[in-house]
């Protein structure tokens, strides 16, 4: 096996039920050259500390669970290499939510905000199965396919300026998601989201500091999902007074 | 007191069986309570894992009756073939429900849904989303349950307990993993869609979370396991960590070489034809490990054991971009190899159980009330050995059937006198309060679930021989034992996983006692179950089901007939 390397972890740690405020815990520990942050803190979890909380499942950069702070910087901690990292690495919950324990944030807001957008395809009347399939071209699919590879992680949450500014932001994951479906050439829902889009904590809340799209572990671009989202709902805004929309949508 | 819900019907497992069976039951009544119990936010659920495709009959050159031959052929004649059929005719509609809710199914250049090859079909059938298939159908189907009023979500509550009085149950116990309290969620009918349990083995494609949770809750209440011997070692998962590289690699045209560079499943002869690298995943993954230990696999530095080399590279990077991406992502994440350049070095790795909860073609339990599907029932679609790709279609299939079926029951169903119902979920605050922290031998969690990963890889591997098997079968036993003697060191009630994870080396431990039970009683080789010492199938005695009963004594089994009267069983050769 290859040689071990010797790492000082310092984890943040917080419990409701005996601590007032966070504090940090040092770990001494030795970690395979080719481990992710989240291996580290598994082996610390097995064979130090089994009271450190943290959330995983897949360690293969897809469910979205283990999502931290390294270093300063929001990172999926299973795809995370260690040997981007010096000697001393410290750990901590993803910025912008609230802590529930050590590692582990609450994302309740997020789910609501998360529903809010409607997502999911909005139509007047529903296909039904008989009728087989929807034709939906290579480039048609190309234009939403991007915007739907987000895995929740909520990165970009983490890293956005105006989501630790302003409490009522539905944020980069939720709006890039809104916007995937309103490009879906199945969808016929673009009016009613981009209501909400034009709404309070809306696409026009976003300052376009780019950071979303910097840490995105899957390169969604929520930051372009948004400003297409922009231009979208100028447009839509403008053609409201002279195009009557169809039917209603559920 | 315990908090006490009550809802209609209650749904344990937010992966791809129970969003579809919350959706089935919503569609058939809006009137109806549905309560979704999981214990990670339904996007986590291993579902998002899978990789290469949904099986279902899309083109001209197809049939029916091919998908259904294959799938019986596939499972070694052990699958019910009127489960199969029902499969094969409700799969295209399944599919293309998924399509109108949004699924990004890649396309032909004319707007079609395009299918790709897959092992063991003998024509393109499975749909893919480039290969993030898992992901696309699970994210498809959260948010789609999004638009329905009346599906109420736990998320984050780990289910103890099943409720049962009699031969009824009406609803569970769950751990609020916030809060650390234990809750009644009551309900007419309970399905379980918690996913299987890979998570017993070492080596193995499948996320934290897949401990086998559904099998165990069924199996305490007396409901059988069936065929829990028939787990599937998929062909190629990545050195080290057992992440999963699709069959779509092989789908798409892909190589499998040993270390000469020698296509081995041309050259030689392991029974898969010229079907090649295209041949079922229990065939493909005896044909390599029967490579390493004839010395022709490869080495890597730095990791123990020996692998087969995948090669794409004649693929060409635009084709891997389009159809491959993620698995060209992994690859360099986790191998440190580009597979535009170099071939990946992979062996079998521990994927998918084929057995689980045994249901009837329903998706009916032997309690009254108790459903399940997917990967945690065993409704019969997978005999011996499950075909790549029909497993996301199951989920589908037999989710909506549990919903649908699990809706008409209760309309004839009330909960009844609450009172026994919560005394249970009263008693299971009580044994989790004690559970939590406490101080008994010096046991380990981490080493408990070690010791049975080992014991398990070690008599449940891709061969299996009597006596091995057998030393598993009293190992697994021994282990149950020390689980007895775990001490905790997490006393606090927030998010402590320290107690899941107690909760699910138990659910483990049933499923390990459950498979090793069975396996050592089947002696003959039949799809995923190769024993050396017994090398050939045997109709005579052994085409049948096996059932493992849970007792206070130590696990009993019994035989169940399989469903024939469409295909007649064959000697399985490609």
């Amino acid at each position: 096996m290859s040689q071990k390397l010797k790492k000082t972890f310092i984890v943040t740690r917080f419990d409701p039920d005996k601590d007032e405020v966070p504090k940090t815990q040092t770990y001494e520990i030795e970690v395979e050259p080719d481990w992710k942050i989240l291996d580290a803190l598994n082996h610390i979890k097995d064979t130090v500390d089994p009271t450190l909380s943290h959330r995983w499942s897949c360690r293969m950069a897809v469910c979205g669970s283990c999502g931290m702070t390294v270093n300063g910087e929001p990172k999926l901690t299973c795809k995370d290499p260690m040997s981007d990292y010096g000697d001393t690495i410290e750990v901590a919950p993803l910025a912008n939510f609230p802590v529930v324990r050590d590692l582990v944030v609450e994302l309740e807001g997020f789910m609501e905000r998360f529903q809010e957008v409607k997502p999911w395809i909005m139509v007047a009347k529903e296909r039904a199965v008989e009728e087989g399939t929807t034709q939906q071209s290579p480039d048609e699919l190309a234009d939403f396919k991007q915007f739907s590879m987000c895995i929740n992680c909520m990165l970009c949450y983490a890293a956005c300026p105006v989501v630790s500014n302003e409490p009522d932001f539905i944020g980069p994951a939720a709006l890039a998601l809104g916007h995937r479906y309103n490009q879906d050439s199945r969808d016929e829902g673009a009016h009613v989201r981009n209501e909400i889009f034009r709404g309070e904590g809306g696409v026009f809340s976003c300052s376009f500091a780019n950071e979303c799209s910097e840490v995105c572990p899957k390169s969604v671009n929520p930051s372009g999902a948004i400003q297409q989202a922009k231009l979208g709902n100028v447009i839509d805004w403008a053609t409201s007074f002279v195009v009557k929309r169809g039917g209603d949508v559920s | 007191m315990v908090d006490v819900s009550r809802h209609d019907v209650v749904i344990v497992g937010g992966g791809g069986a129970g969003l579809r069976a919350a959706i089935a039951a919503s569609e058939l009544d809006p009137e109806l309570s549905i309560a979704l119990v999981s214990k990670v936010y339904p996007m986590r659920s291993h579902t998002v894992s899978a990789e290469g495709g949904a099986a279902a009959i899309a083109r001209d050159d197809d049939s029916l009756e091919m998908h259904g031959y294959d799938t019986v052929k596939g499972s070694d004649f052990l699958g019910d073939q009127d489960v199969i059929q029902y499969f094969v005719e409700q799969a295209p509609k399944e599919l293309t429900r998924l399509e109108h809710w949004g699924c990004p199914w890649s396309r032909n250049e004319d707007g079609s849904v395009s299918t790709r090859a897959f092992g063991g079909m003998s024509t393109k059938r499975t749909w893919f989303a480039t290969d993030k298939v898992g992901f696309h159908m699970l994210h498809t189907l959260f948010q789609t349950s999004m638009k329905f009023g009346n599906i109420d979500r736990y998320d984050e509550h780990f289910v103890t307990k099943l409720l049962v009085d009699g031969d009824v149950c009406r609803g569970v116990a769950a751990l609020d993993i916030r809060t650390g309290e234990v809750k009644a969620i009551l309900g007419k009918a309970v399905i379980l869609t918690t996913g299987g349990g890979g998570k017993v083995w070492p080596f193995t494609t499948n996320g934290n979370i897949k401990t086998g949770d559904g099998m165990s809750l069924a199996y305490r209440e007396g409901v059988a396991l069936k065929d829990m011997e028939f787990v599937q070692y998929h062909p190629t998962g990545l050195p080290g960590t057992g992440i999963l590289i699709t069959e779509a690699t092989r789908g798409e045209g892909g190589y499998l070489l040993n270390n000469e560079g020698e296509r081995f499943l041309i050259t030689r002869d392991y029974g898969v034809g010229t079907k090649a690298e295209l041949g079922p995943r229990d065939m493909i993954s005896r044909a390599i490990t029967q490579e390493i230990a004839a010395g022709r696999g490869v080495e890597i530095p730095g990791k123990l054991g020996r692998y087969a080399h995948l090669d794409l590279r004649h693929l060409g990077e635009e084709k891997i971009m389009a159809r491959l991406p993620f698995v060209r992502e992994l690859s360099k994440a986790y191998a440190n190899v580009d597979p535009v350049h170099e071939p990946i070095p992979i062996r079998p790795v521990l994927h998918y159980m084929m057995g689980g909860v045994d249901t009837d073609i329903d998706a009916k339990t032997s309690i009254d009330g108790l459903y399940a599907a997917g990967e945690t029932a065993c409704v019969s679609l997978n005999g011996a050995n499950r075909l790549g790709s029909n497993s996301l279609t199951e989920c589908l299939v037999f989710g909506a059937r549990a919903g649908e079926h699990a809706t008409g029951y209760i309309k004839g169903a009330s909960v009844g006198e609450e009172g026994p119902f919560v005394q249970q979920a009263e008693a299971e605050a009580a044994r989790v309060d004690a559970l939590r922290g406490r101080q008994r031998g010096g046991e380990k969690v981490s080493k408990v679930r070690e010791d049975m990963n080992t014991a398990m890889e070690e008599g449940t591997g891709v061969y299996r021989e009597q006596a091995s098997m057998a030393k598993a079968v009293s190992e697994i036993a021994a282990i149950r034992q020390r689980f007895e003697q775990v001490s905790l060191d997490d006393s606090s009630k927030v998010f402590n996983t320290e107690l899941i994870a107690a909760l699910e080396l138990a659910n483990m431990l049933d499923v390990a006692e459950a498979v090793t039970c069975a396996a050592v009683l089947r002696k003959e080789s039949r799809g995923a179950h190769a024993c050396s010492d017994f090398e050939t199938r045997n109709d005579t005695e052994y085409l049948h089901h096996s059932l493992v009963f849970h007792s206070p004594d130590g696990p009993r089994s019994e035989k169940k007939d399989v469903t024939l009267g469409i295909w007649e069983p064959e000697e399985r050769k490609y």
